[in-house]
């Protein structure tokens, strides 16, 4: 088992629009994002967040940045009461614990 | 076809530029120098309120070289979502100091000013005939949302600022707009492909953002010809990479492949990003695939109350080990001391614990400190001082269980402990509305420096 932190050179988080927020997995070359892009599931990202699989939107691989996409529906709008994160950008260390 | 070049000075009017990146820039003879000058990203406070989120001073310094700079070079100064947010407020402030510049520099220029606020009783009317929709895992509009925010404004496509070209603007300060068409109204215009011209706006209005080092206060330039666009960084500690700039094509959205907008989207799929030699980097391959019907982005943000704070640390571990249950004790006192103020909310942000993911913390164990933020808002300033208040007391004195530190439980960094912190807004409105014409809703207004 091995971890995707260890291989990725990118892992951050991001609101895309108010209402979502976005991960970014970028890895260093094309034999690398090969090796990991199909590991990360829609069911792993839940499991990490705790989150119902439907909050998940979407997973998208981007070859031309050897990088892998998820986004998921933000616990409440970017702002809104009760609010941690306006930037959502320090939502990504449950990626740190993905394998591969 | 001719090469067209377009200037991006930095990814948001205000965070700056080195001069000696500019002036690269310029030597560069660029065609029209363009800005993009808001986001959503700092949340829902500037847009309900008015409010930039950037400084004023720090706008001026920006404006005042790319005003000189353009008017000298008799080329176009596009800024695109004036203000941060583009609500008539917004586009005010920034005309204020976009004619304070012209005063003090003595120059004159062709103005042309764009609004993008939306009437709301034109909106209850497209409401009703179903042509608003909403835009991802947001909820179907209503005429409450209508009626309660405090400013609508809709994105505007590259139509409108067009038009400002054609009318012989030299600069051109537009409301809110979708942030690629300040940079790409120009090479559109003159007949280029708006694929590549909205695609090389794309990566543009971030500017060295997509190169590497990445840098939100520094230059970049696109060069875009009939059939690709070439980007370049305009500071020599800087370079454009294949990588870079595709990687930027990830940045705050949600598929790379598939970036919408006014009246269509651009297609991905195809793009190529080739690695040319002196840290540049060529993108071909781009597809605009228009939509049936053309619709506009709206967004809105609602008054919810007024907000006041106290931070305070914990260091006690036999509190600590029980914080969940002391705070929703004191939540309890609060609302049985109150009962007749029913409309407010307290939350207690804990640091050390989940402070910084709430809901989603998969690891909510305690730290041995805790930094608290109560929080209490309510419909007025008064009521929110109030609430706030009580739950600070209570909570310094609070007797839980076990409790050995009977003279205080609360370190409190700041005297006065309390801060009111003014209005709270949330977005209310984030749909798309369909249109018959992209420019009817974005009134343009000309004039010499005085306008």
């Amino acid at each position: 088992m091995r971890y995707v932190k260890d291989v990725a050179l990118v892992v951050r988080s991001k609101n895309a629009g108010p209402y979502e927020l976005t991960f970014d997995l970028m890895f260093p070359n094309a034999e690398v994002f090969e090796e990991v892009r199909h590991s990360i599931t829609k069911e792993k990202i839940a499991a990490l967040y705790k989150i119902e699989e439907s909050q998940v939107l979407s997973i998208i691989h981007f070859a031309p940045a050897h990088a892998v996409k998820i986004t998921i529906i933000r616990p409440r709008p970017s702002g809104d009461l009760g609010e941690t994160d306006v930037y959502g950008a320090q939502q990504h260390t449950p990626l740190f614990e993905l394998t591969y | 076809m001719n090469e067209l070049r377009i200037l991006s000075p930095t990814a948001i009017l205000g965070y700056g530029f080195p001069l000696a990146s500019f002036q690269a820039g310029l030597d560069r003879d660029p065609h029209a120098i363009a800005v993009d000058a808001g986001s959503t990203d700092p949340g829902p406070y500037y847009l309900g309120s008015g409010q930039s989120f950037t400084q004023r001073s720090a706008v001026k310094r920006d404006l005042r070289y790319l005003i000189e700079a353009a008017l000298e070079r008799k080329i176009p100064l596009i800024i695109g979502t004036a203000g941060g947010s583009g609500a008539k407020a917004h586009v005010d402030w920034n005309l204020a100091i976009i004619q304070e510049i012209l005063k003090e520099l003595k120059l004159q220029a062709n103005l042309a000013v764009i609004y993008s606020d939306i009437d709301r009783e034109f909106l209850l009317q497209e409401l009703k005939k179903g042509r608003v929709e909403p835009l991802g895992p947001v909820d179907q509009l209503t005429e409450e949302d209508i009626l309660a925010a405090t400013n609508l404004v809709a994105q505007m496509g590259l139509e409108p600022i067009m038009e400002a070209l054609e009318r012989g603007a030299q600069i051109i300060l537009a409301g809110r707009a979708y942030d690629p068409t300040v940079f790409a109204a120009l090479p559109v215009l003159k007949g280029y492909d708006p694929a590549l011209a909205l695609h090389m706006g794309k990566i543009l209005e971030c500017a060295a953002i997509a190169a590497s080092p990445g840098s939100g206060s520094d230059c970049l330039i696109g060069y875009l010809d009939a059939d690709s666009f070439i980007l370049e960084a305009l500071n020599p500690a800087r370079e454009c990479t294949s990588l870079s700039v595709a990687a930027h094509t990830l940045y705050e959205k949600s598929n790379p492949y598939v970036l919408p907008g006014p009246g269509g989207a651009l297609d991905l799929h195809a793009t190529t990003f080739e690695q040319l030699p002196q840290g540049r980097v060529r993108v071909t391959g781009t597809k605009f695939v228009p939509t049936e019907n053309y619709a506009l982005k709206l967004e809105g943000a609602r008054l919810i109350g007024y907000r006041t704070i106290s931070i305070a640390g914990v260091r006690d571990p036999i509190m600590i080990r029980q914080i969940d249950e002391v705070i929703a004790s004191v939540k309890e006192r609060v609302a049985d001391n109150f009962q007749d103020l029913r409309e407010y909310q307290l939350h207690v942000h804990c640091y050390g614990k989940n402070g910084v993911m709430g809901l989603l913390e998969p690891h909510p164990e305690a730290a041995h400190e805790l930094g608290l933020v109560i929080e209490a808002v309510a419909k007025t300033q008064e009521i929110a001082d109030t609430i706030c208040s009580f739950a600070r007391s209570t909570m310094l004195h609070f007797g839980y269980p076990g409790r050995k530190s009977t003279a205080g439980n609360l370190a409190f960094p700041y005297s006065p402990s309390d801060v009111s912190a003014g209005a709270v807004y949330t977005f209310n409105v984030y749909h798309l509305l369909e249109v018959d014409d992209p420019k009817r809703l974005f009134p343009i207004k000309m004039g010499r420096s005085e306008l």
